[in-house]
């Protein structure tokens, strides 16, 4: 990236010397992508100044980090008859992301898969990622269930609870996953009450003086 | 360091730009006098900051909340508990958590639109169990402006006769969820009153400028694109630009009102956070609504020889009586609404019913009552969506298969949709008594990056809110019972933890600081808003209140600043200001 690139994606002038250095990282170290700016929604003028920083930090994780992220993410959300895998919703680059938004995920997702290596390296001689499917689940069925789990693997389990949890709010908040999970709004509509033959599932009824007095519309 | 003294002089000096400040702008402007209106955070303007009708894929957090947005990313307010550059302090075991928008329109643009006017007896409480203290005023002196509110504003709710919920002007209110007909059977085993709730949002078309409610459930990122609901952007600032008679000066910092050797006001020096320059900007009136802290604060670092312990402050009252609404809260899942069928309830933004306060409090260990908030069912998706699933998935069979706890893969997916749309929540906000103590002074030690001295807290519940909590959550506990609901956070509350009593602040209904009365030597402000020591100050936000009742306060701080603002207009046509 060269300079000018640099200032009109980070907002010329309101930015420290150091953050121009951080914003020239991704390409010249890692090689990650530098994420278009751009919103299509409100910021204000501060706001902004954080947005174009956080999006112009260099990569938290490495290529490692991020191969194992990626196998964990599929694991735990794979594609099925709904809806496709966590990585097809691009969920690895929001984990990538909100680490670096909240930094309080990060020593413990660091922590963690280097654990899971470790662990894998112990029983394996490999970290999960070079492990085959098999060895993957077994280790994984080790800590995904908090109650079963062996009291030594608690570390895992916390560290898989934080996969999981981060996962699910990658992929649901997704065009992909909203589709899965049926959210039907967020579109301007006529609220007509609850539909008539879900009404009538649950054996309720609006009462006389409700559907007198609230607003209904003519479908 | 120059200081810029601005050349014109208004009529009114305002200062805030929210509920208080745009009503009185409003009025002022409509009348034909000349206002400034200065506001401490960015111009913002509804129809091009559009956080409305987003997707949660268009925020690279899915919408999380951040330092800028407390309250999620599509959230329309900017700023809330920690400003950059301008810190608080607590006094030592105190608690206190101070929300500061920073913006045009303030909380305005993202508050809950729940709009409840005061009853009569909210004004008399002294009266009645001889706590706190009474208004200067009563329910028949600020009826005809709630009803003009009602009017100009735009309200839906249903008249239900209620003593102390008073009736007015409705639009028809939307019907229940799903989720919320199941409250309300819960709610009438446990004897637990629930009507339509009362919200400043369009069912209807009001008038030419405005739109109807199109149900997208987003009210908190303000209306955009209908002016459905009520912000002091669309509904008050914008319409009173439209007479010029105002000019809006944004990220105008407030430092001081200015008085003159007759100790009266004259303006006020501010901050330009723009260029960082000092201003100055003249008035025959000077009318605060900075927010109940933040105007007290102006007063108190408004020194001069006529008023020597601050601007308004002989009584030694402004700071005093700082209360918030309690708070206390329960969530957990209907299983009757596990796999359930999917449609778009998102609503209005908001709670399509509410329980105003149903009981008599000779009866009860606690003097003030509450009123309940509803919330529920299927909401978009955000940041924190399924989060702690591995709660859940052991705990309740998934369409007749128990599982184990946890997991991951298909039959995990298929946890996601089982429960998605089965939760169910309630919150109490009650009445706490303002007392002398609990109040915001200034710290002697601690400035802003402005140079402003800040504001330091101490402020403690009392045995009076502590035992309120405890009964909304027996309440909710037996409420979420009678209704099939299983608890699955808010159920831990015992002696230890208040309850569960929410810290002071976080309801965010700050009041009191600043209280009207009839006596000078108790109170700062008379019964139209007026500085006793000072007679063309006025303060329209929430520090006028003398109590807050368990009524949320925009409503009334609207009926007020409306009321005050055509008082000074009588005033100025009588020369007596």
């Amino acid at each position: 990236m060269n300079r000018r690139e640099t200032l009109k994606l980070l907002g010329v002038g309101a930015i420290s010397g150091t953050a121009l250095v951080s914003g020239c990282k991704p390409k010249d170290d890692k090689g990650g992508a530098v994420t278009d700016p751009e919103f299509t929604y409100d910021r204000a003028k501060e706001e902004l100044v954080r947005e174009k920083e956080l999006l112009a930090q260099a990569n938290f994780f490495s290529k490692e980090e991020m191969a194992t992220i990626t196998i964990l993410s599929d694991i735990i959300i794979p594609k099925d008859e709904v809806s496709g895998s966590a990585s097809e919703a691009k969920v690895p680059e929001f984990i990538e992301f909100i680490v670096k938004d909240m930094p309080q995920h990060q020593i413990p997702m660091r922590g963690g898969l280097r654990w899971l290596d470790l662990q894998c390296l112990n029983r394996f001689g490999k970290p999960f990622r070079e492990c085959s499917d098999k060895q993957q689940i077994e280790l994984i069925d080790m800590i995904a269930y908090p109650n079963k789990a062996k009291p030594e693997m608690s570390q895992g389990v916390a560290f898989f609870n934080r996969m999981r949890n981060l996962v699910a709010s990658g992929f649901y908040t997704s065009e992909m996953g909203v589709a899965d999970i049926g959210y039907a709004g967020n579109s301007p509509n006529q609220w007509n009450g609850v539909p008539d033959d879900v009404l009538k599932q649950y054996e309720l009824a609006y009462t006389e003086k409700q559907l007198k007095e609230c607003v209904k519309f003519d479908r | 360091m120059q200081i810029k003294k601005q050349s014109k002089h208004y009529d009114a000096v305002i200062v805030g730009s929210g509920a208080g400040g745009g009503m009185a702008a409003y009025t002022l402007a409509k009348a034909g006098l000349k206002v400034c209106l200065l506001e401490a955070g960015a111009m913002y303007d509804p129809q091009k900051n559009i956080t409305q009708l987003k997707n949660p894929w268009e925020s690279p957090r899915r919408g999380a909340s951040t330092k800028f947005r407390p309250f999620g990313d599509f959230d329309a307010c900017y700023y809330g508990w920690d400003v950059e550059g301008e810190p608080y302090t607590k006094a030592p075991g105190t608690e206190w958590d101070w929300w500061r928008a920073r913006m045009l329109g303030g909380r305005t643009n993202h508050w809950g639109r729940i709009s409840l006017r005061f009853g009569p007896k909210d004004f008399k409480r002294k009266d009645i169990d001889g706590l706190g203290e009474n208004w200067p005023i009563g329910y028949e002196d600020i009826k005809p402006f709630y009803d003009r509110v009602d009017k100009l504003i735009g309200i839906f709710g249903t008249n239900e006769g209620l003593e102390d919920h008073p009736d007015g002007f409705f639009l028809p209110p939307p019907k229940p969820r799903l989720h919320e007909l199941f409250i309300q059977k819960g709610a009438a085993v446990s004897g637990v009153k629930v009507i339509p709730s009362r919200l400043s949002i369009l069912t209807q078309k009001l008038n030419d400028e405005r739109g109807v409610c199109f149900f997208c459930g987003q009210c908190n990122r303000n209306c955009s694109m209908a002016k459905a609901d009520f912000s002091s952007t669309n509904v008050l600032i914008y319409p009173a630009l439209a007479t010029g008679n105002i000019d809006v000066v944004p990220n105008a910092m407030a430092r001081e009102v200015l008085t003159n050797n007759e100790g009266l006001a004259t303006g006020i020096s501010y901050i330009n956070k723009d260029d960082m320059m000092e201003y100055q900007v003249t008035g025959r009136t000077v009318i605060l609504a900075a927010s109940a802290c933040e105007s007290s604060r102006l007063l108190l670092n408004s020194k001069s020889k006529r008023h020597p312990n601050g601007l308004a402050n002989s009584s030694d009252v402004v700071g005093r009586y700082l209360h918030d609404s309690t708070g206390a809260a329960m969530g957990g899942v209907l299983p009757q609404l596990f796999d359930r069928k999917r449609y778009n309830e998102d609503g209005v933004g908001g709670m399509h019913i509410y329980s105003p306060w149903w009981l008599d409090n000779k009866k009860l260990d606690f003097p003030r009552g509450y009123h309940i908030e509803y919330w529920g069912g299927m909401s978009q998706p955000a940041y924190g969506f399924g989060g702690g699933i591995e709660g859940m998935n052991g705990k309740f069979a998934v369409r007749g298969q128990q599982k184990e706890a946890g997991g991951y893969g298909k039959s995990l997916k298929e946890d996601y949709r089982y429960f998605y749309g089965a939760s169910v929540g309630m919150a109490g906000r009650g009445e706490a008594i303002p007392l002398y103590d609990n109040r915001c002074e200034i710290d002697p030690n601690v400035v802003d990056k402005f140079g402003i001295p800040v504001l330091k807290f101490n402020v403690k519940w009392s045995d009076h809110e502590i035992l309120q909590a405890k009964h909304m959550k027996e309440t909710f506990d037996e409420m979420m019972h009678n209704m099939g609901a299983i608890v699955t956070w808010g159920g831990d509350y015992n002696k230890e933890n208040n309850y569960g009593l929410e810290s002071p602040g976080k309801i965010i209904h700050e009041a009191g600081t600043a209280r009207m009365g009839s006596d000078p030597k108790t109170s700062v402000l008379n019964k139209y808003n007026q500085a006793h020591d000072c007679k063309n100050l006025f303060v329209v936000d929430g520090a006028a209140f003398t109590s807050q009742a368990d009524k949320n306060i925009t409503w009334t701080i609207l009926a007020l600043s409306m009321r005050a603002s055509e008082y000074i207009i009588a005033e100025m046509k009588k020369q007596n200001l």
